[in-house]
């Protein structure tokens, strides 16, 4: 079909007389009207936007991982306790539900609270029970609970909400099985999952990028040389090599130095398949027209790659780095769950998720496996958004 | 010769009543078909004709109720067979029901624009055109496949038997077309839809296909719709003709009637713009007679070698440019003519270094091009610009115009800042576009405009050589024109030389003064342009002029076509 319906009225005035008269049309994509004129001068993130806008489920996605970020970033802010703070009295207590609608003697007001849970043992078995007790604790917006150093900078005890009492705790996803609470676990858990996909993915950015980029622009030996190393990183076991490598981890590491070797392992395997998809893309944009073009009009090499050829490929990047994120969640997850990737006290969703590994999280606590659903969110969400940055990848191609 | 009496007992097959097809798009609704009414007639060719975005194509999927997404029928009928008792409205059925499903393929044939992606690369061409008898009519596979072969025969492909095994890869072109219109025909269908079934086509490929559906339409008697853009195909093949403009039929009539007494300005605009292309164009500007050599090129060879394995080893030679020479003067336009795969294309990018030549010499003005580097390549680049074929591809989407057109002042640091934004105005303005279009992207622009951009851009460094690679062949008829006159104003006033490569006899005959003919990579002969079309010496020559479509009707039918093939 050569005539999408789209070019219809972007034919010229016709004129077949004297072209110079007939330009003072203009030639909006479709209609005359006003907004015509912004999408001729749309720019290539505009024009993306506006097709992104239009995916409902990718714009969800972005929310969620917003979201998921902001929580990342705000860790210690948002978590009303400290994750490692355990307590004796709150094993394996279940969550707790936030009421806002407070029914008191003076009557109704909005004011969040908690009913607080005491611990029984059943004189039988022995096995302990959490009942309410019908007190009520309160919450408060920017209440005050455990010391930390926002961002390193500077020491505060102000939590984006907390008791009112702080020898008070409560549990929104309930506690594990030192009595630590789970919610701020979880939240810190997610700073860790979700930042590990990004610095394991800037590194297959740049390896990728380089490697396959040079792989395409000057092909022959360079090309079947860097080709035949993709071919045999692809071709390595990678769970016998993660296996050998986090043993090979010294213990007496900090956990921040082996988080950032794990990441480096995931990656090194990762990057080669961005750097076979940029090489496909040089490789064919190397002998386009406007390729050419740029070389006849005399462009230094460097300006044509980086002026002509990448601006051309970043949204398809982004869109390929996107999609990539999750699977670095999912290889991190499932390392730390098979106890080779992040080892206690680092949090992260496969250490948590590690902990519902055995029978009595299944019968008495299932809130342990909410890691897992948030392992399934994160996860979902930045497909939805992959997807969606890949249809929108490229406007001029319809 | 189709010599059908008219109209009068001539009864419609298909009745397309006041169609209105609408899509969906983000801006509301846009409409693409407005009140389109026409018929088909059994026994007769239909041509509708019309400029890209003219609807005639959606019209043809309406018909088989196939209306690409996101489209939808408004209003309107389409009558299937109107007279007869089992008449129906094809807009009615579901477009996924048995009933379409029986009239597709089977009372109503189609064939595209583009044999290869329409076959199937995997399948053989006989499991295909089997398949679709297979379909359509309860009959064993044995009896399929003589049905098979017997429409191989119909569609005159040599030893039917033995192509009926070959895969479509392994056919060319034309033969590749030939097989689409055997399987569309397998069938006996009443009707037969051809959406631009040339259009990919070399120009002696075009014309052998045209004789072979003016002998089946001869022989079955069906309809064909035949779309086209070509007022020279219309003329070649149609009875009746429907001009559409914009999703509107602002004609319809008679062959005769639209070729000689055409009604609407826009038929006659279209009738102009093609009878211009017939003559050389008035505003031409002859070089000087004492004029001096510019170019030169001598026993010019490139051949692609095909490498494989590791050790890259050389496994395939093709000879792209085997032994090209000519000359050309200072302000003379040379044209280089051929098919698809003849070289021309070649020989423009060795002149431009896009290709490095294996053997031969480039002598242009003293220098010697094939040893340049550097700097001196750099400093020719300025002198010799290209124009390319495609507008869409050839500007970088991502750049504003006034970046594109600026791109090589900048690069080869002529002007900058203010300077360089008056230049950029100055240089839309002589190619006749607005200033203030300047921050603009290319996707703001329709393909005669890009064009434009392209022009500007090449004529910025005040180069004295232009290689024009089939810089109208991506564009409608009526903006061909209007771009070839500006190419030609601009060769008058800055004294440019052309090298001008084509495969279409028409534009070549407007623009150049001489024409080099290619054929399999070599030059079969060169000469004044009038002369070789007036008098053509090689046989390659004469075969290609003779296939070229007339747009005249009354003189179809009266020309010899020659044939030429090389003995390999």
């Amino acid at each position: 079909m050569t005539d999408a319906p789209k070019d219809r009225a972007e034919d010229e005035p016709h004129s077949a007389t004297l072209p110079a008269e007939s330009h003072t049309h203009d030639a909006p994509i479709i209609e005359p009207d006003h907004s015509a004129n912004q999408v001729a001068i749309a720019s290539q993130w505009q024009l993306t936007w506006w097709a992104f806008k239009k995916h409902k489920l990718a714009m969800v996605g972005l929310v969620v991982i917003a979201f998921l970020y902001l929580i990342s970033i705000f860790a210690e802010f948002v978590a009303p306790d400290d994750p490692s703070q355990q307590n004796r009295r709150a094993v394996y207590h279940p969550p707790q539900m936030i009421h806002f609608f407070d029914r008191t003697e003076e009557g109704l007001s909005i004011r969040p609270f908690v009913w607080e849970m005491g611990r029984e043992r059943d004189p039988e078995t022995l096995a302990v029970t959490y009942v309410p007790t019908g007190e009520k604790i309160y919450l408060e917006l920017f209440g005050r609970g455990p010391e930390y150093e926002f961002w390193g900078l500077w020491t505060t005890d102000i939590h984006l909400f907390a008791t009112v009492n702080p020898r008070d705790s409560f549990f929104l996803f309930g506690a594990d099985r030192l009595g630590r609470d789970m919610f701020s676990r979880v939240i810190y858990g997610t700073r860790i999952s979700m930042s590990i996909g990004l610095v394991g993915v800037a590194i297959s950015l740049v390896l990728g990028v380089t490697l396959g980029g040079l792989s395409g622009y000057y092909g022959g030996r360079t090309d079947a040389i860097i080709q035949r190393m993709i071919e045999f990183v692809l071709s390595l076991p990678t769970i016998p090599i993660w296996l050998a490598l986090a043993a090979a981890l010294p213990p007496s590491w900090p956990v921040y130095q082996q988080y950032f070797v794990i990441t480096l392992i995931v990656s090194l395997v990762g990057w080669t398949e961005l750097g076979r998809v940029v090489r496909g893309r040089f490789l064919a944009m190397k002998n386009d027209d406007f390729v050419i073009a740029a070389r006849l009009d005399g462009a230094s090499e460097r300006r044509i790659i980086f002026r002509h050829m990448l601006p051309s490929l970043t949204s398809h990047i982004i869109a390929s780095l996107t999609l990539a994120i999750p699977l670095m969640i999912l290889a991190e997850t499932a390392l730390s769950f098979l106890g080779l990737g992040l080892q206690p006290p680092a949090i992260s969703w496969g250490v948590l998720l590690k902990e519902a590994q055995n029978i009595v999280s299944i019968s008495q606590a299932p809130w342990l496996f909410i890691p897992g659903g948030f392992v399934v969110v994160a996860v979902l969400a930045f497909n939805f958004l992959g997807d969606g940055m890949r249809d929108a990848a490229d406007p001029y191609v319809q | 010769m189709p010599l059908i009496p008219m109209s009068s007992d001539a009864r419609p097959i298909v009745s397309i009543e006041n169609l209105n097809v609408g899509f969906a798009m983000r801006r509301g609704a846009l409409n693409v078909l407005h009140d389109v009414s026409f018929d088909l007639y059994r026994g007769k060719t239909t041509c509708v004709v019309g400029e890209s975005g003219s609807g005639k194509s959606v019209t043809a999927r309406t018909i088989l109720n196939m209306v690409p997404r996101p489209g939808v029928i408004n209003s309107g009928r389409i009558m299937f067979a109107p007279d007869d008792a089992d008449a129906r409205d094809l807009t009615a059925l579901n477009p996924r029901g048995k009933e379409i499903r029986s009239i597709r393929g089977g009372r109503i044939g189609m064939i595209f624009q583009e044999p290869m992606s329409s076959l199937s690369p995997v399948h053989t061409i006989g499991n295909q055109i089997i398949e679709a008898i297979r379909l359509h009519r309860d009959v064993g596979k044995k009896e399929a496949r003589r049905m098979a072969a017997e429409v191989l025969a119909q569609v005159e492909i040599p030893k039917p038997e033995k192509a009926l095994d070959r895969y479509a890869f392994e056919y060319s072109g034309g033969m590749r077309q030939r097989a689409m219109i055997a399987m569309a025909l397998s069938c006996h269908p009443d009707v037969l839809i051809a959406d631009e079934p040339t259009t990919a086509l070399d120009v002696t490929t075009q014309a052998e296909i045209l004789d072979l559906m003016n002998n089946l339409q001869r022989d079955l008697g069906m309809a064909i719709m035949f779309i086209t853009h070509d007022m020279g195909v219309v003329a070649e093949i149609a009875d009746e003709v429907v001009v559409m403009e914009k999703g509107r039929v602002v004609e319809k009539g008679d062959i005769h009637q639209i070729f000689d007494a055409p009604q609407h300005p826009y038929t006659r605009k279209l009738l102009g713009a093609v009878k211009r292309l017939e003559e050389p164009a008035s505003a031409k500007v002859r070089p000087a007679a004492d004029a001096s050599e510019i170019l030169k090129v001598e026993g010019l060879q490139l051949h692609f070698e095909k490498r494989e394995g590791f050790l890259q080893r050389v496994t395939d030679v093709t000879k792209a440019v085997d032994g090209v020479s000519f000359s050309l003067k200072q302000g003379e336009a040379l044209g280089i003519v051929g098919e698809s795969g003849s070289g021309k294309t070649t020989v423009g990018r060795c002149i431009a270094r896009v290709y490095n030549p294996n053997a031969g010499s480039i002598d242009y003005a003293g220098r010697d091009l094939v040893a340049a580097r550097g700097g001196e390549m750099r400093d020719t680049h300025k002198q010799i610009r290209m124009i390319f074929q495609d507008p869409f591809a050839s500007l970088n989407p991502r750049m504003t115009v006034k970046q594109l057109v600026a791109e090589p002042l900048v690069v080869n640091r002529v002007v900058k800042g203010k300077e360089l934004e008056d230049r950029v105005a100055h240089l839309l303005t002589e190619v006749g576009l607005e200033p203030a279009m300047m921050e603009r992207y290319p996707h703001a622009f329709s393909g005669g405009q890009r064009q434009r951009i392209v022009v500007a851009r090449a004529i910025a460094l005040e180069p004295k050589l232009v290689i024009a690679d089939e810089p109208t062949s991506a564009l409608d008829v009526s903006i061909r024109t209007q771009v070839l006159d500006l190419l030609l104003r601009l060769q008058a006033e800055m004294g440019l030389s052309f090298i001008f490569i084509s495969h279409d006899m028409a534009v070549i005959r407007y623009f150049c003064d001489r024409v080099a003919v290619m054929y399999r990579g070599k030059i079969v002969e060169i000469g004044e342009t009038e002369q070789i079309i007036t008098d053509p010496q090689h046989a390659y020559t004469k075969a290609l002029l003779s296939s070229v479509p007339i747009p005249d009707p009354s003189l179809r039918g009266k020309r010899q076509r020659h044939r030429y093939r090389e003995d390999a």
